[in-house]
């Protein structure tokens, strides 16, 4: 699949990645986490191979942004909860371990274990659904078990 | 809701052109022979379309000038307002920097001899293919006129045929007549 021009990537994407900064940030401050997440993907566009896996890639630029937000001391704002956040940069090993798994797996797995996302984001991140998606980081995690094991 | 709200839609578009990392930007602009779609390269003023079909024109933007395409009103601003002013009668001239750096020499060098006939003139396409140094390829030229990436501001719609009819126009005749009439070329 090429890569589709940027403006049907955004206009595809903006919304549900405007959803998911809003629901970790809060409306305000999602909106300086959305224009982070969209230039950030605009730098490196270009650099894309291929056309696969956008939803994904869009999604784990927006968890990173979502995370450095809420790294940054804000004394203004209400911070909304958020779950299993405990400044340890998980998704950053996850990451590099994962690099071995397939495409799905590996983006089911960095997205559930390394940016907290449910099933049913990830599914919808991944353009399947909360199902496939349980299985994908499963089946992700029993592969990067066996090769530890190994 | 958690919508993106049109502020900041614009923001982020605006934002996207302000850095410098857009291939080509786009927009609509309204004129009095329809809207247009404008676009610019890194280079300058590469295309102007009747009709467009947004999404076919999205492809070839990004085919021709690189992925990175957006839609943005900031970088086409210039642009509109020498169009708006070309069609209030109060421009003759346009002082937009094009890009036509993709197109085949042939064709560029029409396009220069096409951009140096005045405002209010017009020229057969004989004439146009010897001041190209082709005396023989009016036909040629005429494709060049139908391929024109920057019609209005190249000017195409001041070629006519030998007899003086307005022959043909990418865009249609009856906007060729109306640009004619507007620079008061015809009657």
């Amino acid at each position: 699949m090429t890569l589709p021009p940027f403006e049907r990537f955004y206009e595809q994407h903006r919304e549900e990645i405007f959803g998911f900064l809003a629901r970790r940030l809060g409306r305000e401050r999602a909106e300086d986490a959305f224009q982070e997440t969209f230039l950030r993907a605009l730098r490196a566009y270009p650099k894309l191979k291929h056309g696969e896996h956008l939803r994904a890639w869009a999604y784990t630029i927006a968890g990173r942004i979502a995370i450095d937000e809420h790294r940054r001391p804000r004394a203004d704002a209400d911070l909304p909860e958020i779950a299993a956040l405990d400044g340890r940069p998980a998704f950053a090993q996850l990451e590099h371990l994962a690099d071995q798994l397939p495409p799905t797996e590996r983006a089911a797995v960095v997205l559930r274990y390394g940016y907290d996302l449910d099933y049913s984001e990830i599914g919808a991140a991944l353009g399947s659904n909360a199902t496939a998606a349980r299985q994908a980081a499963s089946a992700g995690i029993r592969r990067l078990r066996q090769k530890e094991l190994s | 809701m958690n919508a993106v709200s049109p502020e900041l839609d614009r923001r982020f578009r605006d934002a996207a052109a302000t850095e410098g990392l857009l291939d080509a930007a786009f927009d609509f602009v309204d004129s009095p022979i329809g809207p247009l779609l404008v676009a610019t390269s890194t280079r300058g003023l590469c295309r102007i379309s009747y009709d467009a079909d947004p999404e076919r024109e999205l492809e070839r933007l990004s085919r021709d000038f690189g992925v990175r395409v957006l839609r943005s009103a900031k970088p086409i601003d210039p642009a509109r307002r020498e169009l708006d002013e070309y069609f209030e009668g109060k421009r003759h001239t346009f002082d937009l920097p094009i890009d036509v750096a993709r197109l085949a020499d042939f064709n560029r060098r029409v396009l220069r001899e096409l951009a140096r006939v005045p405002y209010g003139e017009v020229v057969t396409y004989g004439e146009l293919a010897a001041r190209s140094a082709q005396p023989r390829a009016a036909r040629a030229v005429g494709t060049v006129m139908n391929r024109n990436p920057l019609p209005i501001v190249l000017p195409c719609h001041r070629v006519v045929g030998a007899n003086g009819k307005l022959v043909g126009y990418a865009g249609g005749l009856e906007r060729k007549e109306k640009l004619l009439r507007l620079e008061g070329a015809i009657l």
